[in-house]
């Protein structure tokens, strides 16, 4: 049995400049981490392919952390070698770029289905650049496995998947069969871990894979920026808030001024 | 074309449970595909022995037949429509009436037969209604494969979503179906060139992109609730209510919900449709400091929220939590107090009428972003203020 947990890279701030002229990101000298939610999902595949694993060493499911970016994304794979994934793998290709949500669900589930054996696929709720949430569910569909978004708890009982869905209004706890595709979302009280250089050290000695396009008998009319539906059409910086009035001030004085402002507004 | 490998089939009847159209039936141990067949693909799901294909064609399609706005309709836990449905209702009639084409709501729900009414208020000229006990409770194969064949027997030019834990689960998986564009958490949506044009933010809200989908239909797109203005419901308007059946068994579905459990507490009022929203951070030093914003929250009529550092510490539940990873609130007054502004903060709240800002810091970004900014300590100034609000009421 396979586990993959797919991570991305994504630039390690929201200060993100956009270039005047062409509209495009400049994420040149931003500095990259994995995607925190990514990172709570590969944490969380660690801890997973032990409560799959059945008696013995050769039963434990092969943990994948799979990534689709530019070969820079190395570094993200390998830190999740050093979490503890077994063996990392990034679709790189120019023929990816450019490609929207589905596309990129679709180019993920070309190389998942290479693996062969895949049962469990795990992936953050959203990235903190794009903040969709839309590969994780559309990989599902590509896989046809059943999907089980926003999981913030997962259980293992008698091989199925036991998982807490936030719903906005509480949660719901869902039972699904493998294979199965989970998004999770990251608990507040989750601290993302730091490998320690013994691990580093160990991930360098870890399989470690580049495949392209023939890798994954993609076809380059439907991939990437060709085959996406969606087209950006306007970069834009988003409309600046006028600045209001600020008082600095006594405590008493000041609320005087903030009352009299509310009442005019009519919101007292 | 949808099509059966007979040489693979082996008659195991699990695409005959899984058809929400009851169109499959075993001829000679076979799968048969009856008349009716919406290509939803629920049976190509099931299938464990890949026989089921649907080929669709993506491109090339003509797409003039498309035509109508579509707007999900998302029922809450306690049977009454969501507020963002009224949202998402009154921008389609605008874009309906740009483009001269029909609005149509569709819901989808057991025992939901008296909300089609509320719906036509908001501007829906048609309500599809699909009822069944199994939609009672959302499901993400049984609400994906109703939807994807009531899209191929329909054909809408758009189809919105709201950008809600259902709909962001729902709205993908049928777009990835159909293989369709998507644009996840839209904050405008206009008409350009006949395109729906599809504005939403990026990076934590630092960019905004208008995206369109030129060569698929339905234009797919979620959107983001408390964003859009809700219009007035207008009671003398009136809808044609189309009913689907459709045939489930829970045998086909393959993820089951064993429970539900609510967190938030009974009788309090939500925070994303409170007029007024009092947040803390971590200036506001203490959890029982929070005590104060529950005293002026009572004399605003508000609900109190928190952002995520207050989540963290355990001082309040995850539900109030305002900002990127927590709600959306767009209400009259908001105020964040001990708040710096971050910008996964902010982009969860800039939305209100009116922000009003306390912060020791005067160079706090929170700053930039609120009408009215008073420079000082949480603890000094709300209970003054408590008490300026209380001599002015008294005085009137």
């Amino acid at each position: 049995m396979k586990i993959v947990v797919c991570v991305k890279q994504v630039p390690d701030t929201t200060e993100v400049k956009v270039d005047e002229k062409t509209g495009t990101l400049i994420r040149e000298g931003v500095p990259s981490i994995i995607n925190p939610f990514d990172q709570f999902a590969m944490e969380e595949g660690v801890r997973l392919r032990e409560l799959l694993a059945g008696e013995g060493d050769e039963d434990k499911p092969e943990l994948i952390a799979l990534s689709m970016g530019p070969p820079q994304a190395r570094t993200e794979l390998m830190k999740c070698l050093a979490l503890g994934a077994d063996r990392g793998i990034l679709l790189t290709d120019r023929a990816f770029a450019g490609a929207d949500t589905w596309v990129t669900a679709l180019t993920l589930s070309l190389a998942i289905k290479k693996l062969e054996d895949v049962k469990l696929v795990l992936c953050g709720l959203q990235a903190i650049d794009g903040d969709t949430g839309q590969v994780g569910p559309e990989l599902a569909q590509c896989l046809r496995f059943p999907q089980v978004t926003y999981v913030e708890k997962i259980a293992v009982e008698d091989k199925k998947i036991v998982a807490h869905r936030q719903t906005g209004e509480g949660y719901a706890v869902i039972e699904s069969k493998l294979p199965v595709l989970l998004t999770l979302i990251t608990p507040s009280d989750f601290v993302p871990t730091n490998p320690p250089f013994s691990k580093i050290m160990k991930a360098k000695k870890k399989p470690y894979e580049e495949w392209n396009i023939s890798n994954i008998d993609g076809d380059p009319d439907r991939l990437g920026l060709n085959g996406s539906p969606t087209q950006v059409r306007r970069v834009f910086p988003p409309p600046k808030h006028e600045k209001g009035v600020i008082i600095e001030d006594e405590a008493e004085n000041a609320v005087k001024q903030l009352v009299d402002y509310l009442m005019k507004e009519n919101l007292v | 074309m949808i099509e059966v490998d007979l040489e693979v089939c082996s008659g195991c009847q699990k695409c005959v449970k899984a058809c929400p159209f009851a169109v499959i039936t075993i001829v000679d141990k076979k799968a048969q595909i009856g008349d009716g067949c919406n290509m939803c693909g629920a049976c190509v799901q099931v299938c464990p022995e890949d026989a089921i294909t649907i080929e669709r064609k993506v491109k090339d399609v003509d797409l003039s037949k498309f035509t109508g706005i579509w707007v999900f309709a998302e029922v809450s836990d306690d049977s009454t429509i969501r507020n963002v449905t009224f949202e998402l209702l009154t921008k389609g009639a605008e874009l309906a009436k740009e483009l001269n084409q029909e609005l149509l709501a569709v819901i989808l729900g057991h025992n939901i037969e008296h909300l089609s009414k509320e719906l036509a208020t908001y501007g829906a000229s048609k309500v599809i209604m699909v009822e069944h006990e199994l939609l009672g409770q959302y499901n993400t194969d049984a609400y994906s494969s109703v939807i994807v064949g009531l899209i191929s027997k329909y054909n809408p030019n758009i189809l919105l979503f709201p950008a809600t834990h259902l709909g962001r689960d729902l709205a993908p998986r049928v777009a990835a179906t159909l293989e369709l564009g998507l644009t996840a958490d839209c904050t405008g949506l206009s008409i350009s060139d006949g395109l729906l044009l599809q504005t939403r933010p990026a990076f934590g809200g630092n960019i905004m992109a208008d995206i369109i989908c030129p060569y698929t239909r339905p234009q797919m797109a979620t959107v983001r609730p408390n964003v859009l203005p809700k219009g007035e419901p207008d009671q003398s308007r009136s809808a044609e209510v189309i009913k689907e059946e459709v045939s489930l068994d829970p045998k086909g579905l393959r993820t089951k919900v064993r429970e539900v459990i609510k967190t938030s507490i009974e009788g309090t009022k939500k925070i994303d449709e409170a007029d007024c929203v009092i947040s803390g951070g971590r200036g506001m030093c203490t959890e029982e400091n929070f005590n104060t914003l529950e005293e002026l929250a009572k004399e605003l009529n508000g609900v109190v929220g928190a952002s995520r550092v207050v989540i963290d510490l355990g001082w309040r539940p995850k539900s109030v939590q305002v900002g990127q990873s927590g709600i959306t609130v767009s209400p009259k007054l908001y105020f964040a107090c001990g708040i710096s502004g971050a910008i996964q903060h902010t982009v969860g709240m800039r939305g209100a009428d009116v922000i009003v800002a306390i912060n020791k810091d005067k160079n706090a970004p929170i700053f930039e972003f609120s009408q009215y900014g008073l420079v000082g300590d949480c603890q000094e100034i709300i209970p003054a203020l408590i008490k300026e609000i209380r001599t002015r009421k008294a005085g009137q």
